[in-house]
């Protein structure tokens, strides 16, 4: 299929053809107003030729321009919603797969959402997160407990409220933060790469997903193992995050564009720290003295809480 | 219309014939005054309906009743008698216990409002308020197992602990399995068939879940 430049020309030479062949013929202008202004913002970047890399091929052009067209509908009607589930499920798994095997040097925006930000992932993936932590919390506590005598399983049902309290507010008030404060450093130093708030709830909510296996693992009792499968995952999703934000910071000034990184980083990995922390019991749970019997009304458990 | 002036009727044909229009209704219950039949009757017509749907939960075969005639009745009996079964589980203290009762209902109606929702922003085609009734009626295998549950507790059986997982296992699948199959009833765009069913079994495994970590005080 022509490119976006040939595509322009033809339809002029078409049509003035046309109409010297037949004068009377009624003609139909369609009009495409996203065509003059992506072609002019592409001529003046010749050089950016490492961005390419990054932006993804001449299709995200074209993606872009169709994509702008999609979300017409005004913000208050149903289809305007249905824009963001606008997903096959060949796509979701695709955009998975690139979450959990970062490409070097390869935007995840770029490569995988190309202006089609979906609401799917982020939001089932969250969903699956916390039930996940929840269940394997408790299932790892039932089975370090197990052979106590003085053990009584509690299903601990208020942690799955805490568990989607934090990790809904993490995957969504923080790219909310990060999305402000992008805007704000783009008013001062212009960047080329720049994403829509949707494009960073996208990149946060699938970059979660290596934490849902990794929760499943966390069951096994051991503090070493635990600490391994956390540091891994953290450089999995770590370097998604970092490689799909780096673009946007680093024309800015060196020391606003590393703070940056490193508070994103940071913040992922009090994540994982914490969820370990507080919905995992240490493994190592020797404690010879007595536990409080359970009807008196305090916690079983005596490890900090 | 230009074309229709050279359009004449003779005067000697006789046109003739009759102008009703139809009193008589398409569905045998639209138009039906249910005020004048005793109550025992409209209350019999429902409940034989919420029956008829929990028949054809238990022996899912491909037919659109769940579908055609939705209800809420037979979900909101359902939802309450299951929020109250898993009522008795609480611990010592409220921290550590099972789900309230208001937790309960709220994931229950909570996660059906949502699964519905995506369903329909992905292109589904089924109403509102049929797939409540479906996601709805889809929790009675779980609610007579909890029911079973605790009718073993009370007669002093113990907790059932290792029949629970397989038993709650399959009966997982069976609803999943029953809810899919009245959701996908070409409903759906079929690129996306996973991603809709998907929530459906997390919605089922929370309930099995909930279930299943129930420990009576």
């Amino acid at each position: 299929m022509a490119t976006a430049d040939d595509l322009k020309f033809q339809e002029f030479d078409d049509a003035a053809n046309l109409l010297a062949a037949n004068p009377d013929a009624t003609t139909i202008s369609i009009d495409e107003p996203e065509i003059p202004k992506n072609q002019h913002s592409r001529l003046q970047e010749p050089g950016r030729e490492e961005d390419d890399e990054l932006l993804g091929t001449d299709d995200s052009d074209k993606t872009e321009l169709l994509a702008g067209q999609k979300k017409s509908a005004p913000f208050w009607t149903f289809d305007y919603y249905q824009t963001f589930f606008d997903v096959d499920t060949y796509q979701v798994l695709d955009r998975i797969k690139g979450s959990v095997f970062p490409v070097p040097g390869k935007n995840f925006v770029r490569l995988y959402i190309r202006s089609n930000p979906d609401l799917y992932g982020p939001f089932w993936i969250c969903a699956t997160l916390v039930f996940t932590i929840a269940v394997s919390g408790n299932l790892s506590n039932f089975f370090i407990h197990l052979g106590k005598p003085t053990y009584h399983y509690v299903p601990e049902f208020r942690k799955v409220s805490i568990a989607a309290t934090t990790i809904y507010a993490y995957a969504w008030l923080v790219p909310l933060a990060l999305w402000g404060f992008l805007m704000w450093r783009n008013t001062k130093v212009m960047n080329i790469v720049s994403y829509s708030f949707l494009e960073i709830v996208c990149v946060y909510g699938y970059s979660l997903f290596i934490y849902i296996p990794t929760a499943i693992l966390w069951i096994i009792p051991q503090k070493v193992v635990r600490w391994v499968l956390m540091v891994f995952s953290l450089c999995l999703s770590g370097s998604v995050l970092v490689m799909t934000f780096w673009p946007a910071v680093r024309d800015d000034n060196r020391r606003v564009a590393v703070a940056t990184v490193a508070a994103i980083l940071l913040l992922h990995a009090l994540l994982a720290v914490g969820c370990l922390a507080y919905f995992f019991d240490a493994p190592e749970l020797d404690i010879p003295a007595p536990i409080i019997p359970a009807h008196n009304g305090t916690t079983v458990v005596t490890k900090s809480h | 219309f230009p074309g229709l002036a050279d359009v004449s009727i003779s005067q000697d044909i006789p046109v003739e014939g009759e102008i009703t229009v139809p009193v008589g209704s398409n569905s045998p219950d639209e138009d039906y005054s249910t005020l004048d039949e005793p109550v025992k009757d409209t209350i019999m017509r429902d409940l034989k309906a919420v029956g008829k749907k929990f028949v054809h939960v238990m022996y899912p075969r491909k037919s659109s009743a769940l579908l055609r005639d939705w209800d809420l009745w037979g979900p909101l009996v359902l939802c309450v008698a299951l929020a109250l079964m898993l009522q008795g589980g609480s611990a010592d203290s409220k921290d550590d216990g099972g789900p309230q009762f208001a937790e309960v209902f709220v994931i229950i109606w909570f996660g059906a409002v949502v699964i519905t929702l995506n369903s329909k922003l992905l292109g589904g085609t089924i109403s509102f308020f049929q797939s409540l009734c479906v996601l709805g009626y889809c929790v009675m295998p779980l609610t007579v197992a909890m029911l079973v549950c605790r009718l073993v507790l009370l007669a002093g059986g113990g907790t059932m602990g290792a029949v629970r997982v397989p038993l709650l296992l399959l009966l997982h699948v069976f609803c999943v399995s029953t809810a899919s199959t009245a959701f996908l009833a070409d409903s759906q765009p079929p690129n996306r068939k996973a991603l809709v069913v998907y929530p459906i079994f997390l919605f089922y495994f929370v309930i099995s879940w909930m279930i299943l970590t129930f420990t009576p005080q």
